[in-house]
């Protein structure tokens, strides 16, 4: 598309390329200096009133998110699209080209060259190099002309796209980024053990977000590296939709839960003070109570009291407690329990399974972002995009044949529009190989 | 014989064939120059054997994981992609004397590995976030983008030292700068590595970017990790166009491969060290 619009050479233009990538580079160092999204009081007292306020209206402290910056990101799209727009006409017109139609003057230019004499007449000459070059991959086409007979074979002309997939590719990430934004959320919630939710909090404003089911935490558990580090967290989450479990899954960090677009990820935990108790009669139905440290606790059915005498912990995470349980018949039990496992209590009229473990509420992290996949297909075509563009060359050969006394002299030429060095040596050998049988 | 005694070897290896390196084209002696290759390369193959003893011992202490995972070992790593890549250019250009510019940067990797006290060595294992798949596809994604960028970077003060010893005032280069490859071909090799960089780091943020996705639900959030990454990928990507439709090349392309590896610098070290974020897994 060639026009003399200035605003459309603008937009074309690679100056303009230049400049946007370079003011991008440049302003997005501010926001890795500058923290991003505190509180207002955190910026007035690290950087000063004055300075705190500047921040606020050029947006400094959202910056990425900023009117600025996002002109910048809309100058980039844009200057990829007109470009691109104005420069494909004619490169479809390349990939197209009759090559053949070239005058015998204008091949000749072709840097790489070489010649041959060869025993054979033209027209045998020629269907025997068809057939080499067919072999070898190249598709030759021929015509006569000028006296003489010309032969013209090319290949991966579409390579010259490659930069333009590149281009597309940047667009394409740039429309699923914007189609998560519309469409999805980013959301999160704080689920303690046993409780549901059919809501997240959203992070812009905090606002609920229905989720259209419910979730529960049936559990989570902190597993622990011998030097005190954590090795996973993990949360028993079920899904429920109408009172009915349609989906039960234990997530950890890298292994979020996924159900009806809307993704759960493992990300923080908060330790409660009190605790879930689990208790049975041996091969019984267990039941499941809670309460605080130091509570007396009833199960009415069986008239046992019981409840947490003693403590040990780490920091807010309990690691053994001391039980006190009692059935009303003889003295009352008294054991240490690890955090988590399961006794046998041994009594007279019969012995009973009791477990106890801290309560925790797990945090997750919750996002539905359907244009993630967009981003993903942006971000393949971006790698295949610079393969081709990098590595992929158009190659052509055009081979003239003119009848001599003896037999054909074969005039050779070619050209690459990349990677030239690699293709004289491709030339060359082809012309060595070629040549030597016919 | 444990991964830290290999590695160990390694760095005095490396020392060794950088002084051969430079041996070589300071005092011209031709003879010994297969030799620096070989030293290098064994130094490589200790280095390779150091590294995977160390995934090895991981595994004996019950923890099981690639060496890919702090400070110490990402230098290593580094390291070993320098040498790894330089090799084969090597063999590939049959152009020895990039190695005078690439082993000896090979040498501060690894001696800063071992002897500084700000970065610990010993295999810890590793926190939830870390335990994926991608680990391994992004470290070395990203670190044959690094290794790319470092020699480029080489390659660009080679081209420029060189560049100057031919100042109008001294009609022809003097001393060792002489026998380096011409002008022209440390240009088509800068530019190479570039290309060849910018694929693999494109590759890095893109394996980073699914990671994050699948660790935290979100595949990009201006994490300062993540936007050096980008500004470097922005650098190199003003590079290339500048290369292929304003023409530029000589030493506008070689300051440009210093300067963009100044950001791989920043983005591989300075972020982990002087900014805070998600990325803080590597300042162990």
């Amino acid at each position: 598309m060639k026009t003399n619009n200035p605003l459309w050479k603008f937009f074309s233009s690679v100056n303009l390329a230049l400049f946007t990538l370079g003011c991008l580079a440049v302003t997005s160092i501010i926001g890795t200096l500058i923290p991003q999204k505190e509180t207002a009081e955190f910026y007035i007292s690290s950087y000063g009133a004055k300075t705190a306020q500047f921040f606020e209206i050029l947006d400094i402290t959202s910056m990425y998110t900023s009117w600025w910056f996002l002109s910048l990101l809309a100058l980039l799209s844009m200057n990829l699209i007109v470009c691109s727009l104005d420069r494909f006409p004619g490169l479809w017109r390349q990939i197209q080209a009759d090559n053949l139609q070239l005058s015998l003057d204008r091949i000749a230019k072709n840097r790489l060259s070489a010649s041959r004499t060869s025993s054979l007449g033209v027209k045998e000459a020629s269907i025997k190099l068809h057939e080499l070059l067919s072999a070898r991959g190249w598709k030759p086409q021929s015509r006569e002309k000028d006296g003489a007979l010309l032969l013209f074979a090319q290949k991966t002309p579409w390579s010259r796209s490659g930069v333009y997939i590149v281009h597309l590719s940047i667009l394409v990430i740039f429309a699923g980024a914007i189609y998560g934004q519309l469409t999805g959320f980013k959301a999160s919630i704080l689920l303690p053990e046993l409780q549901s939710s059919n809501s997240v909090y959203s992070y812009k404003g905090g606002e609920p977000i229905d989720l259209g089911f419910t979730v529960r935490c049936n559990r989570f558990e902190i597993d622990f590296y011998a030097n005190g580090m954590p090795k996973e967290y993990m949360s028993s989450l079920t899904v429920l939709e109408n009172d009915q479990v349609v989906e039960q899954k234990n997530i950890e960090v890298n292994h979020p839960l996924k159900y009806k677009g809307i993704t759960f990820y493992q990300s923080s935990y908060q330790g409660y003070s009190d605790f879930i108790f689990t208790l049975a009669e041996e091969n019984g139905q267990p039941e499941t109570f809670t309460g605080p440290y130091q509570k007396e606790l009833v199960w009415e059915k069986e008239n046992i009291r019981f409840g947490i005498i003693n403590l040990e912990t780490v920091r807010d995470r309990v690691i053994r407690m001391k039980i006190w349980f009692n059935d009303g018949r003889g003295t009352p039990s008294q054991f240490w329990l690890e955090n988590g496992e399961e006794a046998k209590v041994q009594r007279p009229d019969g012995t009973y399974i009791f477990s106890a473990k801290q309560r925790y509420a797990t945090g997750l992290q919750v996002a539905k972002d359907p244009g993630v996949w967009v981003v993903y297909a942006g971000c393949a075509l971006m790698l295949a995009g610079l393969y081709i563009a990098f590595f992929l060359s158009h190659k052509r050969i055009w081979l003239i044949l003119r009848p001599e006394d003896a037999g054909t002299l074969v005039e050779m030429r070619g050209s690459a529009n990349k990677n030239r060095t690699a293709f004289e040596k491709q030339f060359h050998e082809l012309a060595d190989d070629i040549c030597s049988d016919i | 014989m444990d991964s830290s005694t290999l590695l160990g070897i390694t760095t005095f290896t490396y020392l060794f064939a950088a002084i051969l390196y430079l041996i070589v084209f300071i005092f011209k002696i031709q003879q010994i120059s297969k030799v620096a290759t070989w030293f290098t390369a064994f130094a490589l193959l200790v280095q390779t054997l150091g590294i995977a003893l160390r995934w090895y011992e991981s595994y004996e202490l019950g923890i099981g994981r690639a060496p890919l995972t702090n400070m110490y070992e990402s230098v290593v790593f580094f390291a070993w992609t320098i040498v790894a890549l330089y090799l084969f250019i090597e063999w590939k250009f049959k152009i020895q004397a990039i190695g005078v510019f690439t082993v000896p940067l090979a040498f501060l990797a690894m001696a800063y590995a071992s002897m500084s006290t700000n970065i610990t060595k010993t295999i810890t294992p590793l926190v939830p976030a870390l335990q994926s798949n991608w680990l391994i596809s992004h470290v070395v994604t990203c670190f044959i983008g690094y290794a790319a960028f470092a020699i480029a970077a080489a390659l660009g003060a080679m081209y420029l030292l060189k560049k100057r010893s031919k100042a109008p005032e001294t009609t022809q280069s003097t001393g060792f700068l002489a026998s380096l490859p011409p002008l022209q071909t440390i240009d088509m090799i800068t530019h190479k590595m570039m290309v060849f960089g910018f694929i693999w780091l494109t590759a890095g943020i893109i394996t980073g970017a699914v990671w994050a996705n699948s660790a935290w639900g979100t595949y990009w959030s201006w994490d300062p990790k993540e936007t050096w990454s980008l500004i470097t990928w922005f650098v190199y990507a003003i590079t290339l166009h500048a290369r292929y439709t304003r023409d530029w090349g000589g030493s506008r392309i070689a300051w440009l491969a210093l300067l963009g590896f100044l950001s791989v610098i920043f983005t591989y070290y300075g972020v982990n060290f002087l900014l805070s974020g998600l990325h803080s897994y590597g300042s162990g």
